[in-house]
């Protein structure tokens, strides 16, 4: 599983995925076996269904094409059929499309490959725009909107919950404040991102999340970020002396 | 004024410049004919290819500009330079696509890469390496894309045309490397047309299942 989890994230998309199938398989693109590679191809799917990764509706589509040419091809032909059959292979749109997607994928690798102005070549500085607008010093308060966001975002690539898991643990708003002050101790900042441990369950992230706001709203950190839609950071707002002092007990936090 | 004295005249024009200038200018600026300014520049940019200087001239978006040599990039961006973001594998595609085959739409885009693309062409409009040139006319008026004058500069390309050849395949490639064979000539100016019909199968590529 591990490895289809590894793999699955160099994927562009389903045209990505099935040339690298059929590479694979070492079949021949004007005849893929289509029986074989739809089989792999579903496998796939399903893995990223297991790991709650966001299948995209385009690997979904591209699913539902390849079973359909896959049945087209089981049918019997009729006699009109017979007769431009050469024009009625079920797999030629996308042969074609496989080809011609390869053939721009190709393309993007030579041009990466071209010495590239700020990256390989510089030339006498004009300041790009968006590198004058992310200037570091410049942070701005975060909008709800963009914490919303952000926390939508780490929900996303946080694993649904399972639906026959029991050993609940009861986690503590109140804990999780103290740690989330403890990693801020002695720091200047703290990325926001980082106080999510990658793949934590929804109700760690939750927790975490009302700490964050708790904090907030205790005026013990202030959330900023460098830019419009830009990163969130945590700032301690107060002296980290004081943070011990702030009535942090359940009750008042409302929280039972 | 001659090439002697016009050769320090065009580098130092090219020098303060904060951009590629182009031929035209030089010469608007100058105040001579084209060819004794087209001679200089030719000239200018043979020494700096023959001389062994940290940088050299280079022939960019219509343009000249100074620019330093590759061999350096390394100790430059230890020196502080260097963009802060990198073109990802979804830009690239969705850029390759744009750059040959403008004007083209988005639908275009999602249809050749088989993937919602609309993220990504918003980063590269961000970007300014590509522009909306209008809307194309059919229902829906969607926008059509193509690259801009900044996307030339970046990849240090004259033109267009400079974009390397489009190969046409009937094959798989290995992965990860790069065929030279099969190599088909398809000016990337010359692609667009009737790029919506893509529904249309090519003969060549259509397949006998009985066989």
């Amino acid at each position: 599983m591990d490895a289809f989890a590894i793999r699955l994230e160099n994927f562009e998309g389903p045209l990505d995925l099935l040339l690298h199938l059929i590479k694979k398989n070492e079949v021949e693109i004007t005849d893929i076996p289509m029986a074989q590679i739809t089989a792999q191809y579903l496998a796939i799917i399903d893995a990223m269904q297991t790991l709650n990764l966001d299948v995209a509706g385009e690997f979904l589509l591209m699913a539902a094409t390849l079973l359909h040419i896959k049945s087209r091809m089981l049918l019997p032909k009729t006699i009109d059929e017979e007769e431009t059959e050469e024009e009625d292979d079920p797999r030629a749109e996308l042969v074609r499309r496989l080809l011609e997607y390869q053939k721009y994928k190709e393309a993007a690798v030579e041009i990466d490959q071209r010495p590239q102005l700020e990256r390989d070549l510089f030339a006498r500085t004009r300041p790009e725009p968006e590198l004058s607008e992310e200037s570091e010093s410049e942070f701005v308060a975060v909008s709800l909107f963009d914490l919303v966001q952000a926390l939508a975002e780490v929900l996303r690539q946080s694993p649904e919950p399972v639906a026959h898991e029991v050993d609940v643990e009861r986690l503590s708003v109140t804990e999780r404040i103290t740690q989330v002050l403890e990693r801020l101790h002695g720091q200047e900042s703290l990325a926001f991102k980082e106080l999510f441990p990658p793949l934590a369950a929804r109700s760690e992230v939750i927790v975490t999340f009302l700490a964050m706001l708790e904090l907030v709203k205790m005026r013990l950190v202030r959330l900023m970020q460098n830019q419009r839609f830009g990163s969130i950071w945590l700032f301690p707002a107060v002296a980290a002396e004081d943070a011990s002092e702030i009535d942090s007990q359940e009750e008042s936090l409302g929280y039972c | 004024m001659d090439t002697a004295d016009l050769k320090p005249l065009v580098e130092a024009l090219i020098f303060a410049a904060d951009g590629p200038v182009r031929l035209e200018r030089l010469v608007e600026v100058i105040g001579l004919e084209t060819e004794p300014v087209a001679v200089a520049l030719a000239e200018l940019e043979r020494d700096y290819a023959a001389q062994r200087r940290g940088f050299f001239l280079q022939q960019v978006a219509g343009g000249y500009q100074l620019r330093t040599r590759p061999e350096y990039a390394d100790d430059l961006r230890r020196f502080g330079r260097g963009r802060p973001f990198k073109l990802t594998r979804p830009a690239l595609e969705s850029l390759a696509i744009i750059a040959y085959r403008q004007p083209v739409t988005r639908a275009e885009v999602e249809y050749l890469r088989g993937v919602d693309s609309g993220s990504v062409i918003k980063t590269l409009l961000e970007k300014q390496l590509v522009r909306i040139l209008g809307k194309k006319d059919v229902p829906g008026k969607p926008m059509i894309y193509g690259t801009t004058r900044q996307f030339l500069e970046l990849f240090g390309l004259t033109d267009l045309s400079a974009l390397p050849t489009l190969r046409e395949f009937n094959e798989l490639l290995p992965e990860q490397t790069l065929a030279t064979e099969g190599i088909d000539v398809e000016s990337p100016l010359l692609v667009e047309e009737d790029a919506v019909d893509l529904s249309a199968v090519p003969g060549e590529e259509r397949h006998d299942e009985q066989s």
